[in-house]
């Protein structure tokens, strides 16, 4: 009987004292604060990986935004630069930058001597020291100036990747032992010329303006064209995934009728927002390459991709914004005479528009960081020379892109690229950011509680 | 004992010592006074039914008594309560060893996505009443016979506890809590999400369970009240109004507020 | 007539059918905009609209066609010797394109005339055109020079036509709506059809790219599998592709690949699924509201970091310190790159991919189900052990499934901290790849779309695809089947 087993109730757990804690509770409580434990360290490993992986890219990247400069004093002769002294510069670029490097190397030995500083090495040896790259800059100035000729002008150039290097601790004096590329007596040499003032470290602009450089120039390589390429991408999609998923999200959310050709649209949009970015890159290869003739490595074909790419994502956000503005203002207007194409144009677009900023600045947030699909469509390519702009036909010139140069540079041998590669990096961390912060910041300032 | 004249009036009427008293219960939530010093007597063996409007703080209060209100951060409950003479706001009281001893039944019913044996079995399971697994069955089968349940579920012990129809599922919910052998059954609108049969099913099983435990039900049915309990309590806007004996207190009330939400001019 | 330039025409005939539809609606109700049907501005949208809509598909279309018709016609007149033994048609093609553009940017630069080219030698042009900057894959032939001069003509006159008939359908498209924009006609309806219309298309625009994905991954897949055999593909033990013109019999088996995929994947889960799923439960159960508003974001940020940085990380961090730490004292191998390596790495990105999926999913779980716990003297560990766990479990197995498809799809963390080797091997710290490093490694550098070493990648591509569609399919139901259950 029902009674008979109530009064007989096995002993329960609250039976007895409940300021006495029982065995079991102990044990339970510990097991509980285990639990929360392992919880608690979940989140701390997560917070620490990001500290490592920042710090990480920081200390190894942020050294390339510095580069060591030796000052030298170079004598322009005008029989060597400009024989027939009418200083046009069409006419002295025919002396390339072969004719330029002596002087650079007379330039250095001069000032070696005159500051009294006492090297076995040759003039040859000691030229090494400057970059390769500084020639091409010094025939650049003087083409852009030619009355430097005929002077004695103090200039500022870049020092060569190991000496760089070993003002950045990439290089010792014991790995220059084993490098044929350096030799400690250079190294010697580099100490006493910084211990004259000639040698100095400044803020590296042209790591942020010049184009890449080729294998045996790191110190000369920089993001300028990469910079340019990836605005060029950016452009182009924000130009075509804003309209049309725009388009696209007020026609599923407002119009599109209950049928089995939306769902197959809407379930196509949720498994494209899963497809594999390479998956996107081969599209790109097979589509606009190969089918449409469109050329390799040119931006166009890059913002194509990435568009396909982050319409999923902006086409999702902006059905969410759209979802949150409440029925009762579409039928505000309706009510008042609106056709359902006005109430959405004339008040829930405007409504949204916050969400669908939003949703787009981190969609074009997550197309910037994108490289998998990039490399199939040749983005990958050593590029030099930067495209022309948009309306000069520069959306189908080759160009390169912030991630696939960092890409680029980890395939290079010498290590000095890997800190090319982290600087890279950090501009595109700062352009991430910079992108999220807004992003934010609209949704700070137009959030609305309906 | 106690010098308010409410509970001196109770006490009075009953022999035994009270199973929960409380005594001057001050609950806020953030800035809100939800629950304006109350001071109530429950006794063992009875049921006692809190009636008033929506809001006034009834289920609030029966929240208090098992510290289920500890779940809710901006919560804060002061005043003393205690069970059989030891204050539950101790600190040295664990809430789970209380609500082991105070167990509670939802407004809605909320079985576990587990098989029905699992649901029952799962108070045990977590205070290790069951020391092994015939153990364990006996007590599933004890706390669903108490039920009323067990007839309509012995061949489909395995079988999701969500499957059951919404009275069915109330019911396994007040077997699972008496499955923990509670010393007090909390009831927070246990019927409200139910239809009339299921309503008088659990009734009825509500009237079983006063012999063996103390239950107190939160009811917006006053009729529910008459009909289940045996001490009633009105609360309004977080004041205890009224308590005394259902049959007083629904015939003669004393306040002229129990008597207007009685006749229906306030709810 | 280069393209912005008959963009530019095109906007000024889009604007002045503007402005002309409405003032003739304005004009044929004597000024008094009421009598109109619709708003002056409707009259306008649908002069613009008819002028511009018309010639811009007309345009892309005519780009997207024209070069795949002309390519056709001019490889068919091609003579049968023009092809050079091992070469194929596409490089003479593209060889006659480059002489193409090439005899282009010389005429259009002032570097030789028309009538001086059809008087040069073809050495002479081959020097021409070098000194202009066009590099050919061989040397200059005869028939690629006549194929290029009948490309090029064709090019332009064909570039012209299109250029009238864009313009023409344009105007005609403009005075076909300012013709019929009287005050009766009822513009606002027309207007707003059309837009809908263009809503219509740009929502096809996901149906069209998952048909482009499908359709090229399949007709390549055809062209590999007819040079290749499949049941090498799928069940070979070997990859070793041969280098592309250098001869001998590569061997294309995916399953050492899928092999990589799959380890590299499986530890990657085993990294993110617990430390995604604790974090989840600990912010969301156990964290007080200000840890919350800190370590909240701060885990989000890793999903907004770029795969390339996971990458570089993993090359120079994580791959180094692996190898010093475990893998040379244990004896267990030397290389930087790893399964381990990329595991891990990968691991640390999908932690916040599974938390914040988890979190949702956790969220979703009623609060009666927690009070009805808690209310039973279950602690909180128990509740979420016993109770919310099981509860959200279809969610969670979800929410794994779609990080194993984010795992087995990545690419840049796996090309540089995997390594390129193709073996099948149990030790962790050894270099092995994926597929998709091969598809980046066959399709990146000197491609050749007749060869099987490259083809093959689009083999892979369609593996890759359908394992990860089938994964997001099965995700996605058995998420939405679990939402169903709780709303």
């Amino acid at each position: 009987m029902t009674d008979a087993t109530a009064n007989t109730a096995p002993a329960g757990a609250g039976q007895g004292s409940l300021l006495i804690k029982d065995s079991r509770t102990a044990k339970r409580n510990g097991a509980e604060g285990r639990f929360k434990m392992y919880g608690l360290i979940a989140v701390c490993i997560g917070i620490a990986m990001l500290i490592l992986l920042l710090t990480s890219i920081l200390t190894s990247g942020l050294s390339a935004f510095w580069q060591t400069t030796i000052q030298i004093e170079v004598t322009l002769p005008e029989e060597k630069l400009d024989k027939s002294g009418v200083r046009d510069p069409e006419v002295m670029a025919k002396v390339t930058t072969f004719g330029y490097a002596p002087l650079l190397r007379d330039g250095l030995e001069a000032t070696i001597a005159a500051n009294g500083i006492e090297t076995e090495l040759s003039a040859k040896d000691a030229a090494e020291l400057i970059s390769d790259e500084s020639v091409a800059q010094l025939r650049n100035r003087v083409l852009r100036n030619p009355d430097l000729i005929g002077q004695t002008v103090s200039v500022e150039v870049m020092a060569s990747g190991r000496i760089d290097g070993f003002y950045k601790g990439r290089v010792t004096y014991a790995s220059a032992e084993r490098d044929t590329n350096i030799s400690p007596a250079q190294l010697q040499l580099a100490e006493a010329l910084e211990d004259k003032g000639l040698l100095n470290t400044s803020f590296n602009w042209l790591f942020l303006t010049a184009p890449d450089a080729s294998d045996t120039r790191p110190e000369a390589a920089g993001l300028g064209v990469a910079i340019l390429g990836s605005l060029y991408m950016m452009l182009i999609v924000l130009v075509l995934a804003l309209p049309i998923g725009v388009a696209a999200s007020v026609y599923l959310e407002e119009f599109a009728p209950q049928n089995r050709w939306t769902d197959l649209v809407e379930v196509n949009i949720s498994n494209l927002a899963a497809v594999p970015s390479i998956v996107f890159g081969i599209l790109g290869l097979a589509i606009f390459i190969n089918f449409a003739g469109l050329p390799q490595s040119a931006p166009i074909v890059g913002g194509l991709v990435l568009t396909l790419m982050t319409l999923p994502t902006i086409i999702i956000a902006t059905r969410a914004a759209l979802k949150s503005v409440p029925p009762s203002i579409r039928d505000a207007a309706l009510g008042l005479g609106a056709s359902r194409m006005q109430s959405v144009f004339h008040h829930v677009l405007p409504l949204a528009m916050p969400g669908i900023l939003t949703g787009t600045i981190l969609g074009l947030a997550q197309a910037l960081g994108e490289t998998a699909p990039l490399l199939l469509i040749g983005m990958v390519a050593f590029v030099r020379e930067y495209p022309e702009a948009p309306w000069e036909g520069g959306l189908f010139d080759p160009a390169t892109a912030l991630p696939v140069q960092v890409f680029n540079w980890t395939q290079r041998s010498d290590p000095a690229f890997v800190e090319r590669a982290s600087g890279a990096i950090i501009v595109l961390l700062v352009f991430l950011l910079l992108m999220n912060l807004t992003a934010i910041f609209l949704r700070r300032r137009f959030e609305r509680r309906w | 004992m106690y010098d308010m004249r409410l509970t001196e009036r109770v006490l009075d009427t009953e022999t035994d010592k009270p199973k929960i008293t409380a005594k001057g219960v001050q609950v806020y939530y953030g800035d809100t006074h939800a629950i304006k010093d109350v001071n109530v007597d429950i006794a063992d063996k009875t049921v006692t039914a809190f009636i008033g409007p929506s809001g006034c703080g009834k289920s609030t209060f029966l929240r208090c008594l098992n510290r289920m209100n500890d779940t809710i951060s901006i919560a804060r409950v002061e005043g003393d309560i205690r069970i059989d003479g030891e204050d539950i706001y101790d600190k040295r009281v664990d809430p789970v060893q209380l609500r082991a001893k105070v167990g509670m039944v939802f407004q809605k019913p909320n079985p576990f996505p587990k098989s029905i044996y699992d649901n029952v079995a799962y108070g045990p399971r977590i205070h290790g009443l069951s020391r092994n697994k015939s153990d364990l069955d006996e007590i599933v089968e004890n706390a669903l016979r108490r039920a009323a349940l067990w007839d309509e579920a012995k061949d489909r012990l395995s079988q999701p506890g969500t499957g059951l129809s919404g009275g069915q599922q109330q019911r396994l919910c007040i077997a699972r809590a008496v499955a923990t052998a509670p010393e007090i059954l909390l009831m927070d609108e246990p019927c409200s999400a139910l239809d009339p049969i299921a309503t008088a099913q659990v009734e009825e099983l509500i009237d079983e369970l006063r012999q063996s435990y103390s239950v107190v039900i939160v009811t917006h049915s006053m009729q529910q009240a008459a009909r289940v309990s045996q001490k009633t309590a009105f609360f309004h806007l977080g004041h205890l109004v009224e308590y005394g004996e259902t049959g007083k207190i629904f015939t003669s009330p004393e306040d002229p507020r129990t008597e207007s939400y009685i006749s229906g001019r306030i709810g | 007539m280069p393209l912005s330039w008959i963009l530019l025409i095109l906007a000024v005939i889009g604007t002045i059918a503007f402005l002309m539809a409405r003032s003739r609606a304005i004009a044929t109700v004597d000024g008094d905009a009421r009598r109109l049907h619709s708003l002056p501005i409707y009259y306008g949208l649908n002069g613009a609209l008819m002028a511009l809509t018309p010639a811009l598909g007309l345009l892309a279309i005519w780009l997207l066609v024209q070069p795949i018709l002309l390519d056709r016609s001019i490889l068919a007149d091609l003579p049968a010797g023009a092809v050079p033994d091992g070469g194929t048609a596409a490089l003479v093609m593209s060889d006659v394109r480059r002489v193409a553009d090439g005899i282009d940017s010389g005429i259009s630069s002032g570097s030789f005339t028309r009538d001086e080219l059809r008087d040069l030698s073809v050495e002479d042009v081959g020097g021409l055109l070098a000194s202009e900057g066009t590099a050919l894959g061989s040397a200059l032939t005869g028939e690629v020079l006549t194929a290029a001069t009948s490309y090029w003509q064709a090019r332009s006159s064909l570039s012209w036509i299109m250029t009238i008939a864009v313009i023409g359908l344009a105007l005609i498209g403009g005075a076909w709506a300012v013709s019929r924009s009287r005050g009766e006609f009822r513009a606002r309806n027309v207007v707003e059809r059309g837009v809908l219309i263009l809503m219509i298309a740009a929502a096809s625009i996901a149906i069209l790219t998952t048909l482009g994905i499908v359709l090229s991954l399949l007709f390549e897949t055809a062209n590999f599998f007819r040079q290749y055999s499949w049941t090498e593909f799928f069940f070979s033990t070997t990859w070793s592709p041969s280098f592309s013109g250098r001869g001998g019999a590569s061997q294309l088996g995916i399953l050492p690949l899928l092999w990589g995929t799959l380890y590299i994947s499986t530890i990657a889960l085993i990294v993110a699924v617990p430390i995604g799923l604790f974090a989840a439960i600990y912010l969301s159960e156990y964290a007080g509201k200000k840890f919350r508003s800190v370590a909240k974001p701060l885990i989000e940020i890793l999903a907004g970091i770029p795969t390339i940085v996971y990458g570089l990380f993993a090359l120079i961090t994580v791959g180094p310190f692996l190898r010093d730490a475990f893998a040379s004292p244990l004896g267990l191998g030397n290389s930087a790159s790893s399964v381990m390596t990329a595991g891990l790495v990968m691991g640390i990105m999908l932690i916040p991919f599974v938390s914040s999926l988890s979190d949702d999913i956790i969220n979703a779980v009623p609060q009666a189900m927690r009070d009805g716990s808690l209310g039973l003297g279950a602690t909180k560990s128990e509740t979420i052990r016993q109770v919310i766990v099981p509860a959200a479990l279809p969610g969670i197995v979800g929410a794994v499934l779609l990080a194993a498809s984010r795992a087995i799809g990545e690419t840049m963390i796996v090309v540089l901290g995997a390594g390129a080797a193709a073996r099948l091997d149990l030790n962790p710290f050894e270099a092995m790849t994926t597929v998709t490093v091969k598809i980046v490694s066959q399709l990146t550098g000197d491609t050749d779309f007749a060869s099987p070493e490259t083809l093959v990648a689009f083999a892979l591509g369609l593996t890759l695809f359908v394992i990860t569609l089938g994964l997001n399919v099965l995700a996605l139901f058995i998420v939405r089947k679990y939402r169903e259950q709780y709303e």
